[in-house]
């Protein structure tokens, strides 16, 4: 009987974990519509900086107004704060009404949810505004450091990692990361990197990582024991170097980029690093930075990602959840949120498929001298497999945080 | 209609009687004064009466107010009012505010509490000093407020705990003498603690030595 | 009588079954947690994997080491300086101005108070710019002043916070020791204001102020919010190693979050023991430098160094509220500009950011004080209708509990059992505070309530006024003072909770604390400003309501006017 039933489903395209029609998704997305309508979305995204908590409150009253949906941004200092709710949710056993609607994710977050079946989906393809994304194998939007999104996130905004200096008080780093060493030797304390256990000051490791393994590394898989080793000799002993000509001589490092950023207007270090190539140029307008900062590439590229939001399993307000995941892929709430007096964060969408609308309302968006142009990004460089940075954080809190 | 003390004493915490069984039976308009040196249990013995003894002590004998029992009784059901040294007016009340809180409540209406409050004041030399703040009166004017309170309350016995030891020697026979008067034509029995011969000798009711 | 019975059971109820029991099954749930039992998470212990765990942590001795050193030495020192100025001060205009001076000190929150200090002691902050031109400074020095690794910083920042606090106990305290009279005694057998001080007024007052020193001692080892503000950060503190554990993605770090929590129970311990061990044996030491005889002539000229600590502390107190104050209102203020380079009232106008987490602040504080004072009320009243007016001593020493264990060790546990209770977390928070507020409550009002005249209510019940009436009549407007202030006191003391918030809240809930101590770690510091400002602007408002309002109610009642 049962064999029968699923034969008849299959059949009926109704499996479990199959697209619904085409056809049907209209009619679907207004059913979501509707259901969300009324609902309070609770949002669990990093709230550490102010512009991005302004966009998102922003976003709300559009959503308010528009939707009848309320999004509330629940502020975290570090996301993994929201996955070990739902990580305890599910121990608790509740399975429905959790606390968590919507989480912007990224990286191993994102790998340990997904491992754990914490997440609903795929439901990005489903989204109407799906459409103006490059969702085509291998791109950006498709691979989240390294592990296959397969529609449990959905992207809203690109970063990419570039290094941020004080033309008034020092030169532009060096263009390749072999050369830091000497470079902060000659400007000793004047030189740091948020502290590895932060995303940002991991990324500085996986960037110099990147450059500095031997030629035949692959770093987009889980590494084992013996090729961690020797993709990483060439790091430490790089690192070995430079770190005694960091600030406080490599032994207390800035919690995040925006706690180095505050040095870098303190004027105690020179040199800052940002996952958005338009933060130097939004933070000077909003007097958190001098005008005299400008941003640098290295050569060979930098890692790039994006970033997403994503539903728990038990959202108590998925539909909700997906009307605002869809919201953030809006071309207006884009452009929005690329203008450099607003966000300055660049856009997921493929310029490419723009409606005119969309196309008008990006070309409209102000220009600025601190504000890099596209082609001065140079390459994007794919993220290593998460596991790399898991052990990379440990590597270094053992051999330095003790 | 007369307060009556049988056999009364009271035990403290370990059982010792604090003073030997009193006997004592106080006529309506009397007022029979208890003395004694201090520390010998006089207010404790007003507490008991009043019924407001802590629950340290116990009470042994009986207290009757117009033939009826008073053990157990809460004191604000047994209609007994209370005059302390130093007066103890509300200080978050006017004087006349005071007054009305002790008006018994068989008065109704605003307008008829509000006269029966002006004519307390009036009767104790207090005209027009309903407004006012209790701590801006002088001791004396206190002690006739504290009175005038109790008296509104319409009680059927008034107990007066040392009322005019605070007072300035000067005006202390003046207001003495028109508290007794008060008390005598109000016609209830009063039972008066005091360590001056002079208010025993005033209230020319029984007087009672203790210790 | 039954009234008073019937209020006694309820108010003991809602004691017991809310504070002591939920406090003792959250330090059994930590200590089960610890030795592996926690079945939820499918850990069937008893064992020692997260023992084990807990010291494979980096950093963990040191952490440890940390803890103890900075809460010893901020107790010592606050202690030190507060006992220094009562000796030197007493007697004299200036004690009760240092109090007044104070006030605003004690009344703002550890957070607001740690936002304001990081920028005036940082190598680039108020005091090195104002430095900068004597010195010929450009840069900022390379040197460690704020999360320096022996946690200097973070004892000056909770001795700031304590000064104020321990002062007043002491000052207390001396009230209920015939001061002047051994003064004029002793000195009239040839001894100086110093030598009195230490060897016949201290020992007096010592067992009056030895429970709020312990408070401050367990809440020192353990706080967290100032601590990551101000304290080291490779390793921290072991109460901010802990409370990272209790946010680490995988579940299964509540184990060992909850062993560091037991940790932190048993270091508050070893201090505490030290402390009253180092106590006795200092008046033992007295008792034998006393036989001896000797009159210290010169130690009077000692007294000028607590004043002078004094003195500094209360500047740095200064310098951080005018800190937090003037960031608010800063557009850009770059090193080595002594003020802002241009202002702007942006950070205030951006309403949206902060003003609804103002507001659910002012609610949970004023809920938490309601219920505390309510609570301690009741109490109260059910003490004095059942005639016994002292209240009874395991209920004071119960009260106690939530002040003199370090909250995590505690709230660890807690926060694991309401996981799996459907307990909403504005009232799970509500109710964390709450633990932390009633102390405060019970302790500030129980002294003006016993002391309350009782023949008030004997003469109201004689003019036939019940037990209700006498309440609400007679007592409370007599109270209202006192109440008020009393209420002050708890709405201050839920506006600084941070670690209730963050562990029970489950992050859906903000205060202005979480907001603050989050936009600290570096995000806008004129963001995290104006949080600040906010943060102390509660209580001070509380307390300015507190004292005019009775003044305004009894505004014609010269008896009752400033009796707070």
């Amino acid at each position: 009987m049962k064999t029968l039933i699923a034969a008849l489903a299959a059949a009926l395209g109704l499996a479990a974990g199959a697209l619904p029609p085409a056809a049907s998704r209209a009619g679907d997305w207004q059913e979501t519509l509707q259901e969300a309508r009324g609902q309070t979305v609770y949002f669990h995204a990093w709230g550490g900086d102010e512009r991005t908590n302004a966009f998102l409150a922003w976003l709300g009253g559009r959503l308010e107004t528009g939707q009848g949906v309320t999004l509330r941004q629940v502020k975290l200092s570090d996301t993994a704060e929201a996955v070990a709710r739902v990580v305890a949710e599910k121990a608790a056993g509740r399975d429905e009404g959790g606390a968590v609607d919507l989480i912007w994710i990224n990286g191993p977050n994102f790998a340990a949810m997904k491992a754990q079946g914490l997440l609903q989906g795929p439901f990005v393809a489903d989204l109407p505004n799906a459409r103006w994304l490059d969702l085509s194998p291998g791109s950006a939007n498709t691979v989240d450091f390294t592990v296959p999104v397969e529609g449990l996130e959905s992207p809203w905004r690109l970063a990419k990692f570039v290094f941020t200096y004080d033309t008034a008080r020092i030169g532009a780093p060096p263009a390749r990361m072999a050369d830091w060493p000497d470079w902060a030797a000659a400007h000793p304390g004047r030189i740091t990197h948020p502290d590895p256990s932060n995303f940002m000051g991991a990324t500085f490791l996986k960037q110099a990582l990147i450059e500095l393994a031997p030629a035949g590394t692959d770093l987009s898989v889980p590494p084992g024991d013996d090729s961690y080793g020797a993709a990483t000799a060439p790091l430490w002993q790089w690192y070995e170097a430079l770190r005694p000509h960091l600030w406080r001589d490599g032994t207390a490092f800035p919690a995040n980029e925006f706690a180095q950023r505050q040095l870098l207007n303190d004027g105690e270090v020179d040199l800052a690093m940002s996952f958005d190539p338009a933060s130097a140029a939004a933070a000077i307008r909003d007097g958190l930075l001098p005008d005299t900062v400008r941003v640098h590439v290295p050569a060979p590229g930098s890692i790039g990602n994006v970033s997403f939001v994503a539903i728990p399993y038990n959202a108590a307000h998925a539909a909700g959840a997906r009307v605002v995941a869809n919201a953030l892929l809006d071309p207006q709430v884009q452009a929005h949120m690329q203008d450099i007096d607003v966000l300055g964060s660049f856009s997921v969408l493929d310029p490419a498929r723009l409606d005119e609308a969309g196309q008008a309302a990006f070309a409209a968006l102000p220009q600025d001298p601190a504000l890099p142009a596209l082609e001065d990004l140079g390459a994007v460089l794919p993220e290593p497999d998460p596991a790399w940075m898991t052990r990379l954080t440990a590597d270094w809190q053992q051999r330095y945080a003790r | 209609m007369s307060l009556l003390l049988e056999g009364l004493t009271v035990l403290d915490g370990t059982g010792a009687a604090l003073f030997a069984p009193l006997d004592l039976c106080v006529a309506p308009g009397e007022v029979a004064s208890i003395t004694g040196p201090s520390g010998v249990g006089k207010s404790t013995l007003l507490a008991a009466v009043g019924g407001h003894l802590a629950p340290d002590f116990r009470l042994r004998g009986r207290v009757l107010l117009e033939g009826r029992d008073m053990a157990g009784l809460p004191p604000e059901r047994r209609g007994i009012g209370v005059l302390f040294q130093e007066a103890v007016l509300f200080p978050h009340l006017s004087v006349a505010d005071n007054l009305a809180f002790g008006l018994t409540p068989r008065i109704r209406g605003r307008a008829a509490r509000r006269a029966a409050v002006a004519q307390a004041l009036e009767q104790a030399g207090l005209g027009g000093m309903g407004p006012r703040d209790p701590a801006t009166l002088s001791g004396g004017q206190r002690a006739r407020a504290a009175l005038m309170r109790t008296l509104l309350a319409e009680p059927r016995a008034v107990l007066l705990d040392e009322p005019f030891s605070g007072l300035d020697p000067a005006r202390r026979e003046g207001i003495r003498a028109f508290v007794l008067a008060t008390i005598r034509e109000a016609g209830i029995p009063a039972l008066l603690v005091t360590h001056d011969r002079e208010d025993a000798v005033a209230a020319a009711g029984p007087v009672v030595a203790l210790g | 009588m039954r009234s008073g019975r019937l209020l006694r059971i309820a108010a003991g109820a809602v004691l017991v079954l809310g504070l002591v029991l939920p406090v003792l099954a959250g330090l059994g749930q930590s200590l089960a947690a610890a030795f592996g039992h926690f079945p939820a998470l499918g850990a069937r212990g008893p064992d020692l994997s997260a023992w084990r765990a807990l010291l494979a942590e980096p950093g963990l001795a040191r952490a440890a080491a940390l803890s103890l050193w900075t809460g010893l030495a901020a107790t010592l020192l606050s202690l030190g300086v507060a006992l220094g100025a009562v000796a030197a001060l007493q007697g004299g205009p200036g004690l009760g101005r240092a109090g007044r001076m104070l006030a605003p000190v004690l009344a703002a929150p550890h957070a607001a108070m740690a936002i304001g200090l990081a920028f005036v002691l940082a190598p680039s902050g108020w005091i090195a710019r104002g430095l900068a031109p004597l010195l010929g400074w450009d840069r900022p020095p390379d040197v460690a002043t704020v999360g320096d690794p022996l946690g200097l910083a973070l004892i000056l920042g909770l001795a700031v916070k304590e000064l104020p606090f321990l002062l007043a106990m002491a000052v207390a305290g001396l009230g209920q020791i015939p001061v002047a009279a051994h003064m004029a005694a002793g000195r009239s057998l040839g001894y100086g204001r110093a030598a009195i001080w230490l060897r016949i007024l201290l020992p007096q007052l010592w067992p009056l102020i030895r429970l709020p020193v312990l408070v401050v001692l367990a809440f020192s080892v353990s706080v967290v919010d100032m601590a990551q503000i101000l304290g080291p950060s490779t390793p921290p503190t072991l109460s901010v190693l802990v409370a990272r554990l209790f946010s680490d993605p995988d579940p299964r770090a509540i184990l060992p979050a909850s062993a560091g929590g037991i940790m932190q129970l048993v270091l508050t311990g070893v201090a505490a023991a030290l402390v009253l061990g180092g106590a006795r044996l200092a008046g033992l030491r007295t008792r034998a430098a006393l036989r001896r005889g000797r009159r210290m002539a010169g130690a009077d000229r000692a007294l000028g160094l607590p004043l002078a600590l004094l003195a500094g502390l209360a500047g740095l107190a200064a310098l951080a509220l005018a800190a937090i104050l003037l960031w608010s209102v800063t557009f850009a203020w770059r090193w080595p500009d002594p003020f802002p380079a241009r202002l702007s009232a942006g950070a205030w106008q951006d309403a949206g950011r902060w003003g609804a987490t103002a507001l659910g602040t002012l609610g949970i504080a004023a809920a938490c004080a309601a219920m505390a004072l309510a609570a301690a009320v009741a109490w109260l009243e059910g003490a004095d209708r059942l005639g016994r007016p002292q209240g009874d001593r395991w209920m004071t020493a119960a009260l106690y509990l939530p002040l003199l264990l370090p909250q995590l060790s505690f709230l660890i546990g807690l926060a694991g059992m309401t996981l799996s209770l459907p307990l909403p977390p504005l009232a799970a928070v509500i109710w964390g505070h709450w633990l932390f507020v009633l102390p405060y409550v019970f302790i500030a009002l129980a002294g003006p309530w016993r002391a309350l005249d009782p023949r008030l209510a004997r003469s109201a019940a004689a003019l036939g006024a019940g037990p209700a009436r006498r309440l609400w009549r007679v007592k409370l407007p007599v109270l209202a003072a006192p109440l008020a202030l009393a209420a002050a006191i708890g709405f201050a003391v839920s506006v600084a909770q941070y670690l209730p918030t963050l562990l029970l809240g489950g992050g859906r809930i903000a205060t202005l604390t979480t907001e603050a101590v989050a936009l600290a770690s570096g995000a806008d510091r004129r963001v995290a400003a104006v949080h600040a400002v906010l943060q102390a602007a509660l209580p001070w408002a509380g307390f300015l309501a507190a004292l005019s309002l009775p003044a305004l109610l009894h505004r014609n009642r010269r008896a009752l006017r400033g009796a707070a």
